[in-house]
């Protein structure tokens, strides 16, 4: 991508950097002028807050930096600090996710614009440090925005799309972006960081209007409303849900123009798709070992692509519905578990399946548990889930099945 | 609307009832019981505050039964926010009021950040957020437990703020066991002032005594920083007795001793009240039967049980450092603590 870049006009307006994951969603905080954050130390998210504070010890930027004493604490801050005017960032990873999940559903019941990052990480117990999104999926029923990040690039391109998104008065949700731990918060990659002239032509300044809580304006905010208007505003949020998928668009659109990157399509990253037969399907880094595992199968004659999804919610189910409809099977491979859930699948395993549940035409969806607990996903698993999608081609019923893949006896 | 405006945080100590602001900036039409004190608690906080104010509610009753949709009772802006939230709701808001100002987004004024929360919320749920809070010297807030010594909203939970032996609905009194709960009551506003050297005002207060009341509430918002006022609040549907007696029972919790007045200011710690008044030895303490005969919740108490209480009340006044704030004693052969070199470090002279 950073190719493509140079070959446009804003190429100068643009610095090419070596950095972390992390470090890119920092620059972005510094780039969107954010005016509070709050911190809490948990691994691998707490890289964002380390390099956030580096710049702000370094004067590069005005951010009111809260060190909380707990991740609900944290949560609430920002929530708070969001609702009198305040453009805010926040972030934890696995169970400290959990720890503030009262903070998380209210912060998307009150339509705050927080953004977070969700430093993708297995739930304890027992302990790992390494990358399973079921932190960040256990709030996809809540009116989170859930974009997902391949690269340093990408996540820093998203985060300044997360605020942009999330305060457009349309949508007016949080925003959580997925970064998996370890591949992506700590790796290094070169980044091209826009100018800050650049970045306001995109993101506008933050306002709540009617919403601000000042004395000026004295509102009561989520005051008890109990049977008589919970379903009402409840369906507002649905609504915000529903406008949002056009706002993405619109902001895409509008990246792609000023910075050049993005791709075609908002949702979907597709790669070596045009003349597949069997893709692979999912999010985050695993895109990077399927990528290569595609240009080898490839030179074994085997026509087979990859569908990256780039927004997990609010879920793309018309692009997801054109896209996959053209192939004879599916491979869905969750970096995630829902135990006991429909053919035991994964969490996207079943929310593609719904998704194309009323197409005549309909591939094959097999599903694929893999690379939980940051486990790497290796070239022979990689051809074990493609050895799978395509036997099972042809039958839409052999898609009733999850496989564990890459998992001792 | 006219109400009265005090400029840019000046908030002069009140000298009387006539001296009260008249206009009420927390208004009828609410539904919290009669002879419900921490409604009165809440009316005294805004109208010591005035309208430059941004009040966050914790959950419990001052959100459930006082702030439904229709008929709020607030007429400063007013927030909910979760219940062991009221340290973070303080916190973050007066967070982003700052930077807001500092960066030009909002006009620079003072504008006054209360968080209250109950005694769920704040003694047991929220302490440590509420603890954070006050180490975070660089931000005005006021954080305010309003303690009616259960969880009343919830149905008459037992907290940590329940007295020793009372009747809830989490300790019945049955046949078996006459006391279901036999912990003494945390000691919230010393433990805070103790822990928090930076917090420039933590007091102890009651509707009961209301003009003290708006004045600590007035102090520590002048003060700034962050900053807590716990009040003991009488709830005729917690302690079982007829509303109509909810400011006499204030006045009894304070005259028996049980809860003292006091304020820890800039460090200094002044008693208030009749408080003052018993520890000068102007006043005589009453027995805490007078004040536990009045409430249902006490209804089952044997002999014994009225004699424990009193025997750890009067251990807070004949054996605290400070009655009702430190909870240590100095033993007598060893007045090592009283006698420590308070010279500082380079005026001493070396062992």
């Amino acid at each position: 991508m950073a190719i493509q870049v140079k070959e446009r006009e804003h190429q100068d307006v643009e610095t090419e950097q070596l950095m972390s994951g992390c470090e890119a969603i920092a620059e972005a905080i510094r780039l969107a002028d954010v005016d509070v954050m709050a911190a809490y130390p948990i691994r691998p998210y707490d890289g964002v807050m380390q390099a956030a504070a580096k710049l702000i010890a370094n004067g590069k930027m005005d951010v009111e930096y809260i060190v909380a004493d707990g991740e609900h604490s944290q949560f609430e801050i920002v929530k708070h600090a969001c609702a009198v005017g305040s453009r805010v960032f926040v972030g934890s990873s696995g169970v400290g996710w959990f720890y503030a999940f009262e903070a998380i559903a209210v912060t998307a019941g009150l339509r705050l614009p927080v953004v977070a990052i969700c430093g993708n990480r297995a739930l304890d117990d027992p302990g790992a440090f390494g990358t399973e999104h079921n932190d960040s999926l256990a709030v996809r029923d809540l009116g989170w925005l859930l974009p997902w990040a391949e690269t340093a690039q990408e996540a820093m391109d998203l985060a300044l799309m997360a605020w942009r998104v999330g305060e457009d008065k349309r949508v007016s949700l949080p925003v959580a972006i997925g970064l998996d731990g370890a591949f992506l918060t700590h790796s290094q990659q070169i980044v091209m960081v826009p100018t800050q002239a650049a970045v306001n032509k995109f993101l506008p300044k933050f306002d709540l209007g009617d919403r601000l809580l000042h004395p000026d304006n004295p509102i009561t905010i989520a005051p008890q409303v109990d049977q008589d208007w919970l379903m009402e505003i409840r369906m507002q949020n649905d609504q915000a849900m529903r406008k949002a998928h056009d706002v993405i668009t619109e902001a895409h659109a509008d990246f792609k123009k000023l910075f050049g990157r993005g791709g075609d399509n908002p949702f979907l990253d597709e790669y070596m798709t045009d003349d597949a037969e069997f893709v692979f399907f999912g999010q985050g880094t695993l895109a990077l070992p399927m990528k290569v595992a595609i240009r080898r199968l490839r030179k074994e004659g085997h026509k087979v692509g990859l569908v990256r999804l780039k927004w997990f919610r609010p879920f793309p189910t018309q692009e997801i519905v054109k896209s996959l409809s053209r192939f004879k099977a599916v491979g869905v491979i969750d970096r995630d578990y829902s135990f006991g859930s429909p053919y035991y699948g994964g969490v996207l395993y079943n929310e593609v399946r719904s998704a194309l549940y009323s197409l005549d035409k309909r591939p094959t969806i097999v599903g694929f548990i893999a690379g939980l607990g940051g486990r790497e996903i290796e070239q022979p698993m990689a051809t074990d889930i493609f050895e799978k999608t395509k036997a099972a081609a042809g039958s839409i019923k052999s898609g009733d099945m999850t496989h564990w893949i890459g998992v001792r006896s | 609307m006219a109400v009265e405006t005090h400029g840019t945080g000046t908030l002069p100590q009140i000298k009387g009832v006539k001296d009260v602001p008249y206009d009420e900036l927390f208004v009828s039409g609410h539904r919290t019981c009669q002879g419900c004190e921490s409604a009165l608690v809440m009316r005294h906080m805004v109208k010591a505050s005035g309208p430059r104010t941004i009040v966050l509610g914790s959950t419990g009753c001052m959100y459930v039964a006082n702030t439904t949709y229709y008929t709020t009772p607030w007429v400063v802006p007013w927030m909910h926010t979760q219940l062991g939230a009221s340290g973070s709701a303080a916190l973050g808001t007066a967070a982003g009021l700052k930077v807001l100002m500092r960066k030009g987004k909002i006009k620079d004024e003072k504008i006054n950040v209360i968080a209250f929360c109950g005694d769920g919320g704040g003694a047991d749920m929220g302490l440590g957020a509420i603890s954070a809070t006050l180490t975070h010297k660089d931000y005005n807030c006021l954080v305010l437990l309003y303690d009616n010594e259960s969880y009343a909203n919830t149905d008459i939970q037992l907290s940590s703020q329940t007295p020793y032996g009372a009747v809830t609905t989490f300790s019945p009194s049955g046949s078996k066991k006459r006391l279901m709960h036999t912990r003494w009551k945390k000691n919230v506003p010393g433990m805070l002032a103790a822990g928090h050297p930076e917090s420039r005002y933590i007091a102890a207060g009651c509707a009961a005594y209301a003009v003290d009341l708006m004045n600590k509430i007035r102090k520590a918002l002048e003060l700034g920083g962050p900053t807590f006022v716990h009040t003991l609040d009488p709830c005729p549907k917690g302690w079982d007795y007829h509303p109509q007696y909810s400011q006499e029972l204030g006045h009894l919790a304070v005259e028996c001793g049980i809860w003292p007045l006091y304020e820890v200011m800039d460090g200094v710690c002044n008693l208030t009240g009749p408080t003052r008044q018993i520890a000068e030895g102007r006043k005589k303490r009453k027995p805490v039967y007078e004040y536990l005969k009045r409430q249902g919740r006490f209804a089952h108490f044997a002999d014994e049980d009225v004699e424990h209480f009193q025997h750890e009340v009067d251990k807070m006044w004949t054996e605290w450092l400070i009655p009702g704030v430190i909870p240590f004693t100095v033993p007598a052969k060893d007045q090592t603590i009283l006698k420590i070199d308070k010279k500082p470090l380079h005026e001493q002279k070396t062992a």
